[in-house]
């Protein structure tokens, strides 16, 4: 059982920092819809079926489409990679940033004192959380697709601004 | 596999369930749920390739037959070896990469695209006992194994190193993702008639006959009937099926973001293809055409996979068929068709199937109303919108032929 988890986390992980890292564009974002993979790999693990299909239908499926193709439209040139690590004080930056984060994430597991017996974890069917985001979480479910509808709606905005001559273009 | 059949079912009901536990108890104890996937695994792989090879065999003769010519038939007895000449021709083929293209991306897409295409056979329940894996969540995780794949085509574009190729891959992604849309909000209806997104729920949903002959099957319901076409008309643009296969289009773009691939590569896309089509005829059967029940009560000695092969070579068969009879669309009709069209229906259907579902109490002369009330609202957008996509775009007048 925590092989499993572990060579999940090694994978996301793995995926991320090389995705990081890459000199390609591209490759990265592949990776990172690896990483993603990785994380629903852990949804499931887990036992939460529904959150990993959601995640890999959302996030592999949409979300990598969206980010490949921003990609895609606003690079110049295909050779054109992201910018290198040149300034030293970035990389100093970046470790102590990371370092006060794994800081903060150890203390708070340090802090909280292991469960002696770890109950197990309630087995949801989908119509379950079906009604639990129908029933008493409704109200967070429409602010959510309101937020989502304003950002889609702000995006169109901003995509549509810049185009010469409103409207009547033939396509 | 692993509902126990029932003692009470008829021998043939139970005979694949029958031979694998006689497979199994040749093995020791603690090897038998692994020996037990791979059996699984291995019958999935076996049908479905067995399927790929003479599904490509019979769309030629069918294609061949419809064009006035005999198709393949020199390779063994009426052509039934030219799947495995081609397999071996495949086999020995060059596999050519271009010197600028991704190689390990380049080897990559294919792998990733037959991946994902396989895994979505595994939620199909194929007959009374046959589903090998029963998932809560069964139809999610049908239609995220099959959103994966759009990364696996944008891969095949880009790792190539040719702009043809990225810019085809790119076209096959606006209509991927374009369909995709209505293939999803098409069965959203079953799930809310259903209850359930288990595919096992769905099937035991649509079991039974109203006045012993006409079945339960949601294609049945005018909002089924809706979301059937809905469906299917999404399948064949999400399988790059005719008319929708002008991200290949081989007569006019040289196989689109397939053009830098050859040999076995090239065979891997379109099982792929294949893969793609047939597990969502099998989804289709399963969600609209009561999966695996038979469509008569006396009908049910035939056993529950011989009719859902029925149905599935059905469907398939009807495939073959609008490729031989339509012409291929262009791009600007081909998103058109999905936006403007076929989501504005799905929407209006998951009202249809509210209102049909609301209504369910309604007897007497009332279910004739209910009928009437749901026709029209299948029936009215459906000609609002036909009218509207059509305008402008009337019968052809020809002055000078």
């Amino acid at each position: 059982m925590n092989a499993a988890l572990i060579a999940i986390a090694l994978v996301t992980i793995g995926a991320a920092v090389i995705a990081l890292s890459c000199r390609n564009l591209l490759h990265s974002v592949l990776l990172l819809a690896g990483s993603w993979t990785g994380v629903a790999a852990f949804f499931l693990w887990a036992g939460a079926e529904f959150a990993a299909f959601a995640q890999v239908l959302v996030y592999v499926g949409a979300i990598s489409m969206v980010v490949l193709f921003a990609v895609l439209l606003t690079r110049r040139s295909r050779e054109d990679s992201a910018p290198g690590p040149a300034v030293r004080g970035r990389a100093g930056w970046a470790l102590g940033t990371g370092g006060l984060v794994a800081v903060v994430l150890l203390v708070a597991v340090g802090g909280t004192a292991p469960a002696v017996s770890p109950s197990p974890p309630p087995v949801l069917t989908v119509r379950q959380i079906g009604e639990q985001l129908m029933g008493p979480q409704a109200a967070a479910l429409l602010a959510v697709g309101v937020l989502l509808t304003a950002a889609l709606l702000g995006a169109v905005v901003l995509a549509a601004a810049g185009r010469p001559g409103n409207g009547k273009d033939q396509p | 596999m692993n509902a126990g059949p029932a003692a009470s079912d008829p021998i043939l009901e139970r005979l694949p369930g029958l031979l694998r536990d006689w497979l199994l108890q040749w093995l020791p104890e603690p090897v038998r749920w692994l020996a037990n996937s791979l059996i699984v695994i291995g019958c999935i792989l076996a049908v479905a390739g067995l399927l790929f090879a003479f599904l490509t065999l019979a769309e030629r003769k069918i294609l061949g037959r419809i064009q006035n010519r005999p198709g393949p038939n020199r390779t063994g007895w009426f052509g039934l070896l030219q799947p495995f000449a081609d397999g071996i021709k495949m086999l020995t083929k060059e596999d050519i990469v271009p010197r600028a293209a991704d190689p390990v991306l380049h080897l990559l897409a294919p792998v990733a695209l037959i991946a994902f295409s396989v895994l979505t056979f595994a939620v199909i329940p194929y007959g009374r006992h046959l589903v090998p894996v029963e998932l809560d969540g069964a139809v999610l995780y049908f239609f995220a194994a099959g959103a994966a794949t759009e990364l696996a085509v944008f891969m095949a574009g880009w790792s190539s190193h040719n702009k043809f190729a990225l810019l085809a891959a790119m076209r096959a992604l606006a209509q991927l993702i374009s369909y995709e849309l209505p293939l999803l909000l098409s069965f959203v209806p079953v799930v809310l008639a259903t209850g359930t997104l288990s595919t096992t729920g769905i099937v035991a949903a649509q079991a039974g006959w109203r006045w012993h002959f006409l079945p339960h099957w949601l294609v049945f319901t005018p909002w089924g009937a809706a979301g059937f076409v809905i469906f299917m008309v999404s399948a064949l643009a999400e399988s790059n099926r005719s008319p929708f296969d002008l991200p290949e289009a081989e007569s006019e773009l040289i196989a689109g973001h397939l053009t830098e691939y050859s040999g076995f590569k090239y065979a891997l896309f379109f099982m792929a293809e294949y893969f793609g089509m047939c597990a969502l005829s099998g989804m289709a059967v399963t969600l609209f055409l009561g999966g695996w029940q038979a469509p008569l009560p006396f009908l049910e000695v035939i056993p529950s996979y011989a009719w859902f092969a029925a149905k599935i070579l059905l469907l398939l068969l009807g495939f073959i068929w609008i490729r031989a009879t339509l012409p291929r669309l262009r791009i600007d009709q081909l998103t058109r068709l999905a936006w403007k069209f076929l989501v504005p229906l799905a929407l209006v259907n998951l009202g249809t199937t509210a209102f049909w579902l609301l209504t369910a109490p309604w007897a007497g002369p009332l279910q004739v109303v209910r009928w009437a009330v749901a026709l029209a609202l299948v029936a009215g957008p459906f000609l609002a919108l036909g009218r509207g996509l059509s305008a402008g775009l009337g019968p052809r007048t020809y002055r000078y032929a």
